[in-house]
């Protein structure tokens, strides 16, 4: 779970984390009553998950109470514009709306997970203010990490030598070991997958303050936060996962893409390599589906409906392995999906092999459905009839 | 031989009396695992409807059967306490089945349970064909030869142990380590364990993208087992970058864990890239004749 950059910054503010003095406000009145005339100019965020505000417009100046609501206005008048994942983009419901700083210099400070260490990683950049995918690719020498011992846990001289390391500012210097710290905490008492301050900036009046906040939790941590249930039913899912959810898949069981041909296969790995087929019978997939465990009959026809009114798929190549699941029974699955849905047909290649294969394919011929024998034939069956 | 487990390999199942647990408990009984016995806290001294003794902890079971290693199908709330409980009573050998365990337990086990190889979580386990089973495996599916297997993904694996199969490629032990970000058992644990295995001729390693692992392993294999014939496939190829399709290691972030960096650590470690599962038999039949 994703959180936006208000709900970051409450977390930050329990940590001790300085962010800049601001408040959260849903609607543009609102942002103008809480607007004191004590700050000479304010700045106006929309509120997503979507990256891109900036260039988007959707972060904005103001001078007074009144500026700041024309402002706010503005910015949630329009959606955030679509991209790939967001083809509708995504509403702004709210703004956070804070003093604007006196900025001189923008860092990057973030911890996440490494794979390979199997330890919490807190990375440090001088270039602060720009995607950290960007600056590995244009800057690599000037990423500092330090890989934690969770045993031994965090302590102030790791932030001190990171800021070495990087070559902060020396303004930075005197403030980083906490806020390095905080982040620590947060990572540990939330149960989170990243947390990043991009920028966290250094002011004319030597202030380091979070300039942003983004912070991933662990959905599978959740349970041990109830608090953040009220927090989840405010975020908005993107239109894939709300799709695979109202179908009752897992949320990462379900993506779009732009191909004509449907791919429903079962377990992750096997979907990753049925798109991979079709990719290489040289057509274009139109979804990744992984059923899960288990497909029957239900199962089989809402994921069926669910890629054919939800993708341009042209044909659907099923591909099943029976392990624990049985053909007999994926095959019975399929017959009556096929039978009893209201969605539009399209032509179906069945690929059915492994436990009970025979059963499995007599059922499906008896359908007058006949499977091919093999993951490569069916894909370039299934590339040939959406051509 | 073969690596890890083999046909005397004693084990107990955590969560036995639970439905996964029982049912699963049925299949690698079937197979010829040496299931010892189970825990379920508080139903001590009963039998399993397998007519396998339940303990209450782990040590009762390990101290009563002398079992080593575990099969851990308890929910994700309680994983981490289970694997710390088997690690406490001298388990040395843990496969964890569950999903959705919070990365933080994960992190916090791996770090402090040393001596004892955990094998996933959100993994289907490993089998040792024709000698033991310990997880969720179709034993049907894999047959006793010389080829090891070590693999990110589940059904994935059955296909390529299928396709192996039918081209007469017996199998080793084939590995399912998981496709979560954080595993207690890597492709590189794997491959040191079978470059000492005098079963193991030929190895296939099914890597996806994401994470690093394939490029560790490649750099292993370049150093440590130039002589051994192996054949690798990565999954997910043409996934966009950004966003896990299902394992949740399966993401692409920036430059890292592309499967173009994966194939050319491997092909730079001389070892073959199938670009497709049916692949994998006719590469590997280039290095070394089929057995079975």
């Amino acid at each position: 779970m994703n959180l936006m950059e208000y709900q970051g910054k409450e977390l930050f503010r329990r940590a001790g984390i300085p962010v800049p003095r601001g408040y959260h406000a849903a609607a543009p009145a609102r942002a103008a009553e809480l607007a004191t005339p004590d700050v000479p100019e304010w700045v106006v965020k929309a509120q997503v998950l979507m990256g891109g505000r900036g260039k988007a417009g959707k972060v904005k100046f103001a001078k007074s109470p009144d500026d700041v609501a024309s402002v706010a206005e503005e910015i949630m008048a329009t959606p955030m514009p679509p991209n790939r994942q967001n083809p509708k983009g995504e509403r702004v419901n709210s703004v956070l709306v804070e003093e604007k700083l006196p900025i001189v210099k923008e860092a990057y400070c973030a911890i996440a997970i490494d794979r390979t260490t199997k330890r919490p990683v807190i990375m440090v950049s001088r270039f602060g203010g720009m995607d950290i995918e960007e600056v590995s690719e244009k800057h690599p020498e000037s990423i500092a990490k330090f890989f934690v011992d969770t045993a031994i846990g965090y302590s102030p001289f790791i932030g001190r030598e990171l800021a070495f390391q990087a070559e902060l500012d020396p303004g930075y210097r005197k403030a980083f070991p906490a806020i390095v710290g905080g982040i620590y905490e947060l990572f540990f008492r939330y149960g989170a997958k990243l947390i990043e301050i991009n920028p966290l900036v250094l002011t004319s009046d030597g202030r380091v303050m979070a300039s942003d906040a983004k912070v991933e939790l662990d959905d599978d941590a959740l349970y041990k936060n109830p608090e953040f249930k009220e927090w989840q039913e405010t975020l908005p899912l993107d239109e894939d996962e709300a799709l695979a959810a109202q179908a009752g898949l897992g949320t990462r069981n379900f993506r779009r893409f732009d191909g004509n041909v449907g791919t429903i296969a079962n377990g992750a790995g096997l979907a990753m390599a049925t798109m991979d087929a079709v990719r290489n019978a040289g057509g274009n997939f139109a979804n990744f589906l992984d059923v899960g465990g288990g497909a029957n009959a239900e199962r089989v026809r809402n994921c069926y409906e669910l890629v054919v009114n939800h993708t341009g798929a042209k044909v659907m190549f099923i591909n099943i392995f029976g392990g624990i699941t049985r053909c007999d029974e994926v095959a019975k699955g399929i017959v009556e999906a096929l039978n009893t849905t209201k969605s539009r047909k399209v032509p179906l290649v069945i690929r059915l092999t492994g436990t009970n294969e025979e059963q499995g394919r007599k059922i499906l011929a008896d359908a007058k459905m006949t499977p091919v024998e093999t993951m490569d034939q069916g894909a370039a069956r299934a590339v040939e009839l959406a051509a | 031989m073969s690596i890890f487990l083999d046909k005397n390999t004693k084990v107990i199942v955590q969560g036995i009396t639970g439905s996964e647990g029982s049912y699963h408990t049925s299949r690698m009984l079937e197979y010829g695992t040496k299931i010892a016995g189970g825990v379920t806290p508080g139903k001590g001294g009963q039998k399993t409807e397998h007519g396998l003794p339940v303990f209450d902890t782990v040590r009762d079971a390990v101290d009563a059967t002398g079992a080593t290693h575990t099969c851990i199908f308890v929910p994700p709330p309680f994983a981490a306490d289970a694997l710390f409980e088997a690690h406490d009573a001298g388990i040395t050998f843990a496969v964890c089945i569950t999903e959705g365990i919070p990365v933080h337990d994960v992190l916090r086990v791996v770090a402090t349970t040393p001596g004892m190889r955990i094998i996933g979580p959100n993994c289907p386990g490993l089998i040792s064909p024709g000698k033991s089973l310990i997880g969720i495996m179709p034993g049907h599916v894999f047959k006793e030869g010389s080829v090891g297997l070590v693999s990110r993904s589940g059904t994935l694996t059955y296909e390529v142990v299928d396709l192996l199969t039918r081209a007469g490629y017996g199998q080793s032990t084939c590995v399912g380590i998981g496709g979560d970000p954080i595993i207690g058992t890597t492709f590189v644990d794997c491959l040191r364990e079978f470059a000492n295995d005098s079963q193991t001729e030929a190895l296939v390693l099914c890597g996806e993208i994401g994470g690093s692992d394939e490029e560790d392993a490649a750099a292993f294999i370049r150093e440590h087992m130039p002589g051994m014939p192996i054949v690798a496939f990565i999954g997910g190829m043409n996934a966009p970058p950004g966003k896990s399709l299902g394992h949740a290691g399966a993401i692409i972030s920036g430059a890292f864990g592309t499967a173009q960096s994966k194939i050319a650590a491997f092909e730079a470690a001389g070892v073959p890239v199938a670009d497709r599962p049916s692949a994998i038999p006719g590469l590997l039949a280039q290095r070394v004749p089929a057995t079975v």
